[in-house]
C-alpha cells in the first residue's frame, strides 16, 4: 500500500489559528496565531515544553478542536466549517490517532479495539476482522489479539493503539507523546513503526518535548512556545 | 461486534450496585407476567364454582350474598311455599329447590365435615342432572326410589377429602351417625363445591337432618331464554311480598349468572388494577434506577467516548452505544423478572388447581414473553435517552482528559 510522494502537496495548513480558554477572568491562549504547511508524506514532530501549546495544537490539526480564530485545512478542505457529524467523518476516514496514555478501550480485546474504527465507518464484519488480522500481524501483536489491554505490557499497548490507528487507513497520523509512558527501548521501537509508516508515505505529526527524539525522526521540526512559532529547523535524512 | 456486543461487555464489567437498580423493572414485569399468567386461568376457575354450568339458570339465596355455601347463615331462609309461588309466575318455566347442609361423614375410621345436597325425585331430578350434565364416573347416579344410598363428588374417589384411601362404589360411608350405601361417583366438575359434595335422594337427608320445608337455593328457569332480566324483576317481586320487605332492603338475592360471573370479573379486575398499579410504580422507580446507573456511567467513561469520537464516532454513534446499553440494561431486569413471573404463574396454577380441585393447563405464553421482554427493552431504552445524550454531546478534547 505505498502510497505515491507528490513533494509539493500540502496536506495539512494551519493559517493564523489561535485557540483561547476562559480560566475564571483571564484568558489563556494556549495557542496564539500560528500557521504551519505540512506537505504530504512528511515527518514532522512539534517540540516544546509543557504549556507551549503543542498538545492544543495537535487536537486542532486532528480536528478534535475547533479554532477561536484562524483556519485549518485538511487535503485543501476546510475543517473549521465543519459540522461535528463530518468532523468525526474526518477523523475516522483521513486520520490515525495516538496518545501518551494509549487510550484503549478496556472492555475490548486487542482486535476488537482495532476493528472498532472500522465498525464506525461501516465496514463489514469478514472485512473488519480480515484487516484487522493483517494489521497485527504487521505490529507483531496477531498472538495478542483476544488479551485484553489490561493483560499486555505498555509497549505493546501503544503498539495496538497504532494498529488501530491504521484501521481505516489514513493519509494522517498523529502521535501526541507516544513515547512519554514507555522505557527508552520500547519507546524507540514505536518510533520505528511510525518512522515505517512514514515511508510508506503517509504524513505523520508527533508531539513530544525531546529534542533528541524530535531531531533523531522527524524532517521537520516545529518548535512552539507559549502558544506562538519560535523557529522551523529541517533536518537531513537518508531516505 | 455491534452495540448489542458493546453494551454487554460493558454490562459484564458493572457492579452488584448496577444490577440492584434492575429491582425495581424486574419486580414491575414480575407482577403484569404473573398476573397475566394467573388471570385467566383464575378467571375460568372462578367461574367454574359456580357449578352449574348453565347460563341460563336464575339462582335464589336468602340472605345477602355470601361466600359460603348457598343459604348458610340465612336468617329468615327460604321455603318450599317460596317455590311454589314461583314456580306459579307465568315468566318462569319450572324452579327447583335445592338443599345443603352441613355434616359429618366417617370412612376408613377417619372423621370428614363437609357437605351435603339433596335430589328430588320425578321430574326435578332430572332437570337438576341436566343442568349439572351429571355423569357418574363410577357406578351410577341415584334414581327415584333409592334408599340408603348416596353417590359422592369425584374428589372422594381419588382420596383428596382426607379420608386417607379412596371411596368407590359398594362402600359405606357413616353420615351423621346412620350408614349409607356409596353407589356412584360423579364425574370430575372442577369446582370446589360439587367436587366435595355427597349427594342423597330428597327423603333420606330429610330423615337425616329433618330441617322441613327450609331451602338453601332456588334454581330457576326463565321461560324466555332471552328475557332473563323480566324473570328476575318478576322473582323478586313475589318474594318481596311474600317476605314482607321493601324494595332496597330485601333479605334474599336474586341473581343472574352474568350478574354472578361479572361479580367475580369485577373483584378479579380491582385485583388486576391493584397488581398494575404496583407494577407501574415499580417500573417507575426502575427507570429512574437506569436513568441514574446510567448517568454514573457516561462519568465514568468520559474518557471511553473521547476515545470514540478521536477514532471517528459521529454523536449518533456515541448515543446509540449508550441507548442500546440502557436498553439491554432493562432488558436483563426484565428478563429475570420473565423468568420469575413465568414460574410464579406456572406454580400458582397449579397450586390453584390443587387447592380447590380445578383442572387449570398453566401455559407459557410466548407472546407474553416476547411483548414483556420488548416492553423491558423500551422502558430501559427510553430511561436511557438523556444521559445518553449526554454522551453524545461531549466535547472531544475535554473528555480525552477523563
Amino acid at each position: 500500500m505505498k502510497k505515491k510522494k507528490d513533494p509539493e502537496k500540502i496536506i495539512i495548513h494551519l493559517h493564523d489559528v489561535a485557540k483561547y480558554y476562559h480560566m475564571g477572568d483571564s484568558i489563556v491562549r494556549a495557542v496564539d496565531g500560528i500557521s504551519i504547511n505540512v506537505k504530504k508524506g512528511d515527518f514532522v514532530a512539534v517540540m516544546g515544553p509543557s504549556g507551549s501549546g503543542k498538545s492544543t495544537a495537535m487536537n486542532l490539526i486532528g480536528s478534535l478542536d475547533m479554532p477561536t480564530k484562524g483556519h485549518i485545512f485538511l487535503d485543501n478542505e476546510d475543517i473549521s466549517s465543519l459540522d461535528e457529524s463530518e468532523l468525526a467523518q474526518v477523523r475516522g476516514q483521513h486520520i490515525g490517532f495516538i496518545f501518551q496514555q494509549f487510550n484503549l478501550i478496556p472492555t475490548l480485546t486487542v482486535k476488537e479495539n482495532v476493528i472498532l474504527p472500522m465498525t464506525l465507518q461501516g465496514l463489514s464484519e469478514r472485512e473488519r476482522s480480515e484487516k484487522a488480522d493483517k494489521i497485527l500481524e504487521r505490529l507483531n501483536l496477531y498472538e495478542r489479539r483476544d488479551h485484553y489491554p489490561n493483560q499486555i505490557s505498555g509497549g505493546e499497548q501503544q503498539r495496538v493503539a497504532i494498529a488501530r490507528a491504521l484501521a481505516n487507513d489514513p493519509e494522517v497520523i498523529l502521535a501526541d507523546e507516544p513515547t512519554g509512558n514507555l522505557d527508552t527501548k520500547t519507546g524507540l521501537r514505536v518510533m520505528d513503526f511510525l518512522t515505517d509508516l512514514n515511508k510508506e508515505g503517509r504524513t505523520v505529526v508527533f508531539v513530544t518535548h525531546s529534542p533528541e527524539l524530535a531531531k533523531k525522526y522527524a524532517h521537520t521540526i516545529y518548535w512552539l512556545k507559549d502558544g506562538k512559532i519560535q523557529k522551523v529547523t529541517k533536518e537531513r535524512k537518508r531516505k | 461486534m455491534n452495540y448489542f456486543i458493546l453494551a454487554y461487555r460493558n454490562l459484564k464489567k458493572k457492579g452488584i450496585r448496577s444490577y440492584l437498580t434492575l429491582l425495581g423493572i424486574c419486580i414491575g414485569i414480575l407482577a403484569v407476567v404473573s398476573l397475566i399468567t394467573l388471570g385467566s386461568g383464575l378467571k375460568m376457575a372462578v367461574g367454574s364454582q359456580f357449578g352449574v354450568s348453565s347460563t341460563e339458570l336464575i339462582t335464589v339465596q336468602a340472605g345477602g350474598t355470601n361466600y359460603g355455601p348457598p343459604g348458610s347463615g340465612a336468617v329468615n331462609p327460604l321455603t318450599t311455599h317460596d317455590l311454589d309461588e314461583i314456580k306459579k309466575l307465568s315468566s318462569v318455566k319450572t324452579a327447583v329447590g335445592r338443599v345443603i347442609k352441613s355434616g359429618k361423614l366417617e370412612f376408613n375410621k377417619k372423621v370428614v365435615f363437609g357437605y351435603a345436597t339433596n335430589i328430588p325425585d320425578g321430574e326435578d331430578r332430572k332437570f337438576i342432572y341436566d343442568e349439572l350434565e351429571a355423569k357418574a364416573v363410577a357406578g351410577r347416579l341415584l334414581k327415584d326410589g333409592d334408599t340408603g344410598k348416596v353417590f359422592l363428588g369425584y374428589n372422594f374417589y381419588v382420596d383428596k377429602v382426607g379420608l386417607g384411601k379412596p371411596v368407590i362404589p359398594g362402600n359405606k360411608v357413616i353420615i351423621n351417625g346412620k350408614s349409607f350405601e356409596v353407589i356412584g361417583i360423579l364425574e370430575k366438575k372442577g369446582s370446589f363445591i360439587l367436587d366435595n359434595i355427597v349427594f342423597m335422594n330428597e327423603d333420606d337427608m330429610q330423615n337425616l337432618l329433618n330441617y322441613g320445608d327450609e331451602l338453601s337455593i332456588i334454581a330457576v328457569l326463565p321461560a324466555d331464554k332471552n328475557n332473563i332480566e323480566k324473570t328476575k324483576e318478576d322473582v323478586e317481586k313475589l318474594l318481596r311480598r311474600l317476605r314482607d320487605v321493601k324494595e332496597g332492603s330485601e333479605d334474599f338475592t336474586v341473581s343472574t349468572p352474568e350478574a354472578s360471573l361479572e361479580q367475580v370479573n369485577s373483584i378479579l379486575n380491582a385485583i388486576q388494577i391493584f397488581v398494575i398499579i404496583i407494577a407501574s410504580i415499580s417500573i417507575f422507580v426502575g427507570a429512574i434506577g437506569i436513568i441514574n446507573t446510567m448517568s454514573t456511567s457516561v462519568l465514568e467513561r468520559k474518557k471511553e467516548i473521547g476515545i470514540m469520537k478521536a477514532i471517528g464516532a459521529e454523536n449518533s454513534q456515541v448515543f446509540m452505544q449508550f441507548f442500546v446499553e440502557s436498553g439491554v440494561l432493562g432488558l436483563i431486569g426484565g428478563g429475570i423478572g420473565v423468568i420469575l413471573g413465568i414460574s410464579l404463574g406456572y406454580f400458582g396454577i397449579l397450586g390453584i388447581n390443587s387447592f380447590i380441585g380445578s383442572d387449570m393447563q398453566p401455559k407459557i405464553n410466548f407472546f407474553l414473553i416476547f411483548f414483556a421482554l420488548l416492553g423491558s427493552f423500551i422502558i430501559g431504552a427510553v430511561a436511557g435517552i438523556l444521559p445518553a445524550m449526554r454522551a453524545a454531546k461531549q466535547n472531544p478534547v475535554e473528555a480525552l482528559r477523563g
